[in-house]
Parts: structure tokens; C-alpha cells; sequence
């Protein structure tokens, strides 16, 4: 009885119908496949991408030179020489972050206590000659320049559980 | 010694010590901020608060005194619960800017709030602020961050003799700055960085330059005076960022002097020598080591074979170490010439160096502050020696009696018994009347010298008011001096620099022999005592100046600048001049060595080699490379090492610095001095001014004289000649006038200041700057006023 009922079942496509009707349901489902790069997927606040050096509102640069996030980097990506500016503050001369060391553990965020240098949500960049790595001080406030907007909102999003 | 309890471990301390000091000895840490042990204690801060059995309420460690059988305990929750309390107050008024702050990383309030300090301040209102002082080019303020702790105010007021700095206002008004504003005099200013418990006071020249966590430490031991002060190079990345003090008791205690301290900061100088340079038809040219080393070896190996021994003469800087000098010293020997020279700035071939005197006369640096009678001769030891001058005023503030006999009153941070202020040629004869109050009559027969000097030559000693003025003063110096116990005689480098060095020296020897004083002669240089060992001077009795005269073909200069840093700088020049070849060692380059010199070898500065450096006392000390050499700079020692092999000489195969050092003698051999009876001849007194050349404290060697921040200081010399006023008016001058000079053909033009604490007929002259260096011998003074020189013209 039961081999008759198998003999039936493979007679019909039994088993191919089975497979079908799962393709069926995601045919008529919504779709989840994005159109990258058009489309990206929403990332969170806390995304740790690529690095920018902030400014404050009247345009002057917040890094302080206490070097914390060069003491606390895990991977030694990051260098900085300090002097004191004309004025007497206290800048770096040199912030390099080596892309190639760098591990976006997001240690140097953490360690800022100026919120100077941030990790941005922007993933997307690629190096074509040697030396491209190194991002130094004036292509990272560059950064912090462009993508400022985003990085206010990002970390006003996510002060509530700071 | 009594015993007491602390945290349950039993202490032995003497009877009248704190409670802090029996701590610190067995190694339990009760936190602080205004104690130090090399100051009075103060028990402002209260951070010290700890529990003591029988007292109803917590004691300052710092402050009470040890009774036999005392329970204390430092971790009771009433003891925390009062450290916590104060730390809370402390930190009301700080500004907590850690981020940019030096001291961060090193900061002893940082530290202790980890372990006292709340997370959270509980004060809402507005900080206090205090508006940041100028104490000029060395220290940084930043005085909010001031916790009040004193330490600074102290250190000037028991250490360092500086008045200057006070608490002023009272209570929350209360700041600590200059009670004048200006800068901060003192040679030892640079001591309140270390002192400084928060970021208040900081180094200028290292601000904002590194964090303390990132630098390097490496023993090593300041090349600029003959004390040896223990320092630490730090260094980050291959540069020297800083120097501080190390703590050595005997030696500098826990001070280091601005000029040990922020010499470093001439290592890197435009004008540093990086690659060896030749000179070819008139050019310079960079050229690799091979080439300069052979181009040396033939010119040297020429002048030997063709003009016979003694044809070459080397000048070597006193602050070379001494393997450099000891190889420096073969290879010369084995070009057959015993012309190797360290004294730069000595006239008088006869003055013994120290390592030939007796052993047991010469005081130990640690033993000053025990003298009750100093008496100091010819001798600026605040601004010579700064360290020992400060050994030298804590004897003075333990009660000893200082003496002096100068060309001028220094004005010491101590005070000074009695002194006797006279121009340098009649030192002899303030000396002599010294002797002749001791001596019989027919003993004095055995001193010809003085002997002439107190009976025939009368004219020697100017006016008998002036004679009689002397016989009083020494007379009121002897009765001190005599009263003491532990004696101490210092002869400066004013009386070693003088052409009658030797004679001063032999009446302050006798001196010494009679009342059983100790001796110290502070020779300039951080190695001259390791000099003499090595061997690195004429076998026979001859100064520099005959080098000078000597008008040899090769002159070899090794770490020197002659114009500035020997004396008779003219001399100097017009010999180097003259010369067929001279090959100078450097690590940096002036103008003037380009005209006369043929060869440039870049070597080594302090911080970037290893060696060893004797300092006065003997004691021989190892101080180590922090760096890597830059550039091509290499250690003198190898230089010398492989010009010795290219001439093919025995004994320069050493692989490292540490197998020179047991050939070394340890002992020096005392047989080139010519016995000394027959040696002496009063010198011809000269009649009107009397030049009286002195090397400014930060002018005294080339690294020195490239350090910014000490040049700009506010004890930084300037090129002015100083008269007395009453020398001035008798030649018709006014103060800051401009002053032409002439001697032999040179002539100069210089600013003359007045300064009535001069003696008469001086000319106080500065040395190490190009405007001063241009006298030549020891002939008659010119000066006249400027403006008739122009209306001749």
C-alpha cells in the first residue's frame, strides 16, 4: 500500500510541486533584494565606517591633541604630532589613521573626549595607489566636513543610550 | 629610634620624624600633594589625613610627628572617608582639561583622584579662574589648575634663594604667581616643573609637544658642568623631547639646573652637522666617510712625515667623554705630537688639575653642606656650578659661614660672613697678607713669591688705603674661616682662568694644609678630571694660548668652537687661520669654521652615544645613547678609532666604547709638573683696566649656546661689557654708551654697563659671543668712546 502510494506520488511530480509551492510564495511575497548602489540597506547609528575629524559649529576644529585615541587604538593605526597653533592652543601638527591597520573596533570615538574623531556610516571607498591608506589630518576633517550632517544626527540618535 | 605601628606593620624611625617619612621608608603610600621630602612641610593640602589611635580626629601625616608606640592607620573608613573629603575640595577648583594638559599622564592629582575622587562633582557653581603668568621662556603656566599646594613658592624660598614667588589674596582669592610680574630669576627655575603636582607649571619648551606615556627613558648624566648631575633623556621616536633630573642623593639630589635641563634643546639646531664636508680648491663638497677619513689620514700623515713631531695640535672640548679623549690622545701621540689640549679657557700652564692633587683634600659634593667655613675664590658658584651652588646655600642656611674673595660681589642667593671684593691681580696679594698673618718671618722665606709681594713690591697692591682696606677685610674672613670646624675652600674658574692661577692655587694648597680644609676646584667642563686621567694635555708645562703661538701646520679641533669657547679667541682664529690644515670634529657648523677649517666630521652630541665622565669629586659615571646618531653623525671615538687603524698604529682595535674604558688610568701619573719652588715669577702687574674674561653661564658650550629657550631666559647674558661706575666716569664713560676697544689691531664696538658690585679697573668682558670674541692677548686695554673714535675718522 504504502510503495503504491510513492509510485503515485512520482507519477504526479509530487515532490517538484512541494518545491514549487515555496518558490510560489516568495514569487507573490514582498520583495527584500536592493538595488545596490542605487539602493542601500538602513544602517544603524552606531555603523563604524570610515573616519572624519570634526569641526565645531564656528568652524574650528575640535581635535585637542591629547592623543587618547592614539594611546587607546588597539592597532596602532593612528599617529599624531602636536605643537601649540599661533594662538597658543593645543592642535595636532599630524593625524595620520592608516586605513590598512585600522580594525573599526571605534576605540578612538570612544576615547574622544571632544567627540572629534568619529567613525561615519560611509563603507563604501577603495584605494588604487599605495600610500592612499594613510588618511591624514586635512582629508579627514574634509570628511568630517562633508558627511557633517549625518554624523550630528547619528550620534543624536544614539544619545539616549550613551 | 623609636617604633610605630602603620597598617599594622611595625616601623623604626628616628624620634621627630613625621609620620609621611616612616611611611615612605617601608613603602606604604599615603597620598600627598604639598609634602616633599626635600621641603619644609607646609600641611596646606590635607590630602595626608590619616587615622592615629587616642585622636579624636584624622592627623596630616605630613605633619605629626611620630610618639614611641604610635598606632596609625592610613585605610580606616574614617581615614578615607577625610581623603575623599579633601580630594572632593581639591577638585572643586580644577578645571579638569586633562585632554590638554602636559602633566596628564604624570599627574600625581590625576593619580590620586583615580583612587580618591568622585566620578561626579557635586559643585554646580562657576569655577574659579586665574589669569596665567610670564615667568619667561623655560616655564609654562596655566595657573588655575593651581591646587595651592606651596611646593613652587617653597622650593624658591629654601632651595633656590628665589623671592620672587608667593601666595598672594586670601581664601578663594588666594593665587600663586610672581608678587612683581617678571620672569623668574634662578638657575635652578626649571626644578618647579618637576615640583608641581598638577599642570600648573610646566616645561614651555616640551608644551604640548609629547604625553607621557609615550616617551622612552634613558639614564644619562649632564654634559655641562663638572658636578655630573644624574639626568633621564626621554625620547619619543628617535628625538630627545625632554630631560629630567634623576635621583642621585650624593650628587644632585633631586634638582637638575635649567642648563642641564634645557640644553637639549640646541640638539637639533639649523646649523647641525649631519654629513662628513671637504674642502676642495675653495669648495665645500659632501663627501662620504671613506673619503673624509682617508682625505684627513693623508693630510695629517703628510704634515707628520715632512714637519716632524709635534707639528699637530689637538683642542678637545672638555665635555667629550672620556674614551673619546683618551683615543683622542693616542692617536695625536702616535702621530708623535703631545699637543692634545682640554683646558680651553686656562692661561696659566702651572695650575695643577685636580686628579694630580692629594686625594684626601678634595671635598666630596655631599660633604658641602656639612662645611660650617666656605670660602669661595674667585668663584661665581651659583652660575658655574648651579647644583653645588645650592649645596653651598643650604651649608649657608644649616649655619656655615661663607667667605669670599671675588673680582665682584655675585650677590649669591646666600648670605655671605664677610668678603673681600678686589680686582684679580691683587687676589695674590689678599692671599699673601693671608699668609704672612700665619707665617714667621723666616718661614715666609720659603714663599719668594709672597715674600716679594708683601715687602718690596709695594706698587703690586695699589694705594695704602686700598692695601689696608685689603688687610681688613682678609683679616675679618681669617677669624671666620679659622672659627670653623669642617673647612672648605673653592677655587672658581675666574682664579683658574687667571694668569696667576697656579700662584693662587699654591697659597690656597698651603691654605688648606694649615687650617686642614678641603679643596675643590671647579675646573670647567664636564670631564675635565677624566681629561687629565686619559692623558689628554702636553707632557710639558704649556696652555693653550701656546698652541695658539705655536703657529703650528694642523690644528685638530674636536667638539670646540676656539673663537667662543677658548680664550684668546683672536689668537685662536689668526692660528687656525694661518694653519695648512685643520680638521674639525663638530656636531655643528659656524661660519667661521668654514673659512678655516679643511675637513668637516660630523660626530655625536651627549645624547647620542655612550662613554663615561669623571666628575669633580673623581667619581666616574656611564651614561648612555637615548638616541640613534642623526644623519652621518658618528661617536668621536670611532672617528678616532679608524684614523688611528688607517695609520696603521697599535692598540685602536676596539670593538664597543666599554673596552676602552679599563685602559683608561685611573690614577694620574704626576711626573709631568715641574717641581715648584723654581717655577714662579711674579707676573707684571699691568697699570689700567684689566680685562677679566668670563664665560656666561648659558654661553659655556656649543650645544648651550644653540638652546633657544636658555638664550632668551632671563639669565641669559648679553654681549655688554661691564665696568665699575666709578672706573666709567674716571674714563669717561656713560652707562650703555657704545664703546670702542682696540688691542693689537682688533677693534670692537660694545655697549658698556655699569655695576657698581665690580671691583675697580675691571672690565668685566662676557665670552661665548661672536661681538666679544676678539681680543687676543693679555696686552693693555684700549677703550675710547665711540663717538670721538668717529670724529677721528
Amino acid at each position: 500500500m504504502r510503495s503504491l502510494k510513492e509510485i503515485v506520488k512520482s507519477f504526479m511530480l509530487w515532490e517538484l510541486l512541494v518545491g514549487l509551492k515555496l518558490t510560489g510564495r516568495y514569487v507573490l511575497s514582498k520583495k527584500i533584494t536592493i538595488q545596490y548602489p542605487e539602493e542601500t540597506t538602513p544602517i544603524s547609528p552606531r555603523f563604524r565606517g570610515l573616519h572624519a575629524l570634526r569641526r565645531y559649529p564656528n568652524g574650528e576644529e575640535r581635535c585637542i591633541a591629547c592623543k587618547l585615541c592614539e594611546a587607546v587604538c588597539p592597532a596602532l593605526a593612528i599617529t599624531i604630532e602636536s605643537a601649540p597653533r599661533e594662538d597658543g592652543s593645543r592642535r595636532t601638527t599630524r593625524y595620520d589613521i592608516d586605513l590598512f591597520k585600522c580594525i573599526y573596533c571605534g576605540f578612538c570615538e570612544e576615547s574622544c573626549p571632544v567627540d572629534s574623531i568619529v567613525e561615519t556610516h560611509w563603507s563604501q571607498y577603495h584605494f588604487e595607489h599605495r600610500g592612499e591608506n594613510i588618511m591624514t589630518k586635512p582629508m579627514l576633517l574634509a570628511i568630517g566636513d562633508r558627511y557633517e550632517a549625518e554624523i550630528a544626527k547619528a550620534r543624536a540618535e544614539d544619545a539616549p543610550y550613551r | 629610634m623609636i617604633e610605630i605601628e602603620i597598617d599594622g606593620q611595625k616601623v623604626e624611625a628616628e624620634p621627630g620624624s613625621m609620620i609621611i617619612e616612616a611611611a615612605d621608608k617601608v613603602g606604604i603610600k599615603i597620598p600627598r600633594f604639598c609634602y616633599h621630602k626635600k621641603l619644609s612641610v607646609a600641611a596646606n593640602c590635607r590630602m595626608c589625613l590619616v587615622a592615629v589611635e587616642k585622636s579624636r580626629k584624622p592627623l596630616p601625616a605630613c605633619a605629626t610627628p611620630i610618639t614611641d608606640g604610635m598606632v596609625v592607620k592610613t585605610r580606616t573608613a574614617e581615614a578615607l572617608a577625610a581623603q575623599k573629603a579633601v580630594m572632593e575640595f581639591l577638585l572643586i577648583n580644577h578645571p579638569l582639561d586633562c585632554p590638554i594638559c602636559d602633566q596628564g599622564g604624570e599627574c600625581e592629582l590625576q593619580d590620586v583622584a583615580m583612587g580618591y575622587g568622585k566620578d561626579v562633582s557635586r559643585f554646580t557653581e562657576g569655577k574659579r579662574v586665574i589669569k596665567d603668568k610670564n615667568l619667561g621662556s623655560l616655564i609654562a603656566t596655566d595657573m588655575t589648575r593651581c591646587i595651592l599646594c606651596t611646593r613652587c613658592v617653597r622650593f624658591g624660598e629654601e632651595i633656590a634663594g628665589i623671592v620672587e614667588m608667593g601666595v598672594t589674596g586670601r581664601g578663594e582669592a588666594s593665587e600663586v604667581g610672581t608678587y612683581v610680574e617678571e620672569h623668574l630669576i634662578s638657575e635652578v627655575s626649571g626644578n618647579i616643573i618637576d615640583l608641581c603636582p598638577v599642570g600648573a607649571l610646566t616645561s614651555k619648551p616640551f608644551r604640548f609637544k609629547a604625553r607621557a606615556w609615550e616617551l622612552n627613558q634613558h639614564t644619562s648624566i649632564a654634559p655641562h658642568d663638572p658636578l655630573g648631575a644624574n639626568i633621564y633623556i626621554h625620547t619619543r621616536n628617535g628625538d630627545v623631547m625632554r630631560v629630567v633630573p634623576k635621583e642621585c642623593e650624593s650628587i644632585n639630589e633631586t634638582w637638575a639646573s635649567d642648563r642641564d635641563r634645557f640644553s637639549y634643546t640646541g640638539l637639533n639646531a639649523e646649523d647641525r652637522l649631519l654629513k662628513p664636508m671637504v674642502k676642495a680648491h675653495g669648495e665645500w663638497q659632501e663627501c662620504d666617510w671613506s673619503l673624509a677619513l682617508s682625505t684627513v689620514h693623508k693630510q695629517l700623515e703628510n704634515i707628520h712625515q715632512h714637519c716632524g713631531e709635534d707639528r699637530i695640535a689637538a683642542v678637545v672640548s672638555p665635555n667629550l667623554s672620556s674614551e673619546e679623549l683618551y683615543l683622542a690622545q693616542k692617536y695625536l701621540r702616535g702621530l708623535e705630537s703631545h699637543y692634545i689640549e682640554h683646558r680651553l679657557q686656562q692661561v696659566d700652564p702651572q695650575f695643577i688639575p685636580t686628579p694630580l692633587l692629594a686625594r684626601e683634600r678634595q671635598a666630596s659634593i655631599a660633604e658641602v653642606e656639612d662645611m660650617d667655613a666656605i670660602f669661595l675664590v674667585g668663584c661665581d658658584i651659583q652660575r658655574e656650578v648651579p647644583l653645588l651652588g645650592l649645596r653651598v646655600r643650604k651649608a649657608s642656611l644649616q649655619g656655615a659661614n661663607i667667605l669670599s674673595l671675588n673680582p665682584l660681589d655675585f650677590h649669591f642667593n646666600f648670605e655671605q660672613k664677610a668678603q673681600c671684593i678686589v680686582s684679580m691681580q691683587t687676589f695674590l696679594f689678599a692671599l699673601a697678607v693671608w699668609i704672612q698673618s700665619e707665617l714667621k718671618a723666616e718661614e715666609l722665606k720659603e714663599w719668594p713669591v709672597l715674600d716679594q709681594l708683601i715687602k718690596q713690591d709695594v706698587d703690586y697692591c695699589g694705594h695704602p688705603d686700598e692695601r689696608a682696606l685689603i688687610q681688613a677685610q682678609i683679616e675679618s674672613i681669617r677669624k671666620v674661616f679659622v672659627a670653623g670646624r669642617q673647612k672648605l675652600i673653592i677655587m672658581g674658574a675666574l682664579a683658574i682662568n687667571d694668569p696667576q692661577a697656579s700662584l693662587i692655587q699654591q697659597a690656597l694648597l698651603w691654605l688648606a694644609e694649615r687650617y686642614d680644609a678641603k679643596l675643590i676646584f671647579l675646573l670647567a667642563g664636564a670631564n675635565q678630571h677624566g681629561a687629565v686621567l686619559a692623558g689628554a694635555m702636553p707632557e710639558q708645562a704649556m696652555s693653550i694660548v701656546d698652541l695658539w703661538h705655536a703657529k703650528l701646520p694642523a690644528y685638530l679641533l674636536v667638539n670646540v668652537e676656539p673663537e667662543l669657547d677658548c680664550t684668546h679667541p683672536a689668537l685662536a682664529l689668526k692660528a687656525l687661520h694661518d694653519a695648512s690644515c685643520v680638521v674639525v670634529m663638530t656636531a655643528f657648523v659656524t661660519e667661521k669654521m668654514l673659512e678655516y677649517a679643511d675637513v668637516l666630521l660630523p660626530i655625536a652630541p651627549f645624547s647620542e652615544y655612550a662613554g663615561t665622565l669623571v666628575n669633580l669629586e673623581g667619581k666616574r659615571q656611564a651614561f648612555n645613547a637615548a638616541v640613534h646618531p642623526q644623519g652621518e653623525a658618528r661617536p668621536a671615538w670611532k672617528i678616532f678609532r679608524v684614523l688611528g687603524q688607517l695609520a696603521q698604529m697599535p692598540g685602536f682595535d676596539y670593538d664597543t666604547w666599554t673596552e676602552i674604558t679599563p685602559d683608561i688610568p685611573t690614577e694620574a701619573s704626576k711626573a709631568p709638573l715641574s717641581s715648584l719652588t723654581e717655577r714662579y715669577r711674579l707676573p707684571q702687574r699691568q697699570a689700567g683696566l684689566q680685562l677679566l674674561p668670563y664665560w656666561p653661564l648659558y654661553r659655556s658650550d656649543p650645544l648651550v649656546r644653540r638652546a633657544d629657550p636658555l638664550q632668551r631666559c632671563a639669565l641669559s647674558a648679553d654681549p655688554v661689557i661691564a665696568l665699575h661706575p666709578e672706573t666709567a666716569a674716571h674714563y669717561g664713560f656713560k652707562a650703555n654708551e657704545a664703546v670702542s676697544w682696540q688691542q693689537e689691531g682688533h677693534v670692537a664696538t660694545l655697549i658698556v654697563k655699569t655695576d657698581p658690585s665690580l671691583s675697580l679697573d675691571t672690565v668685566y668682558w662676557p665670552m661665548g659671543f661672536s661681538e666679544t670674541a676678539c681680543w687676543g692677548a693679555l696686552a693693555p686695554l684700549v677703550l675710547e668712546r665711540m663717538r670721538a673714535l668717529e670724529e677721528n675718522e
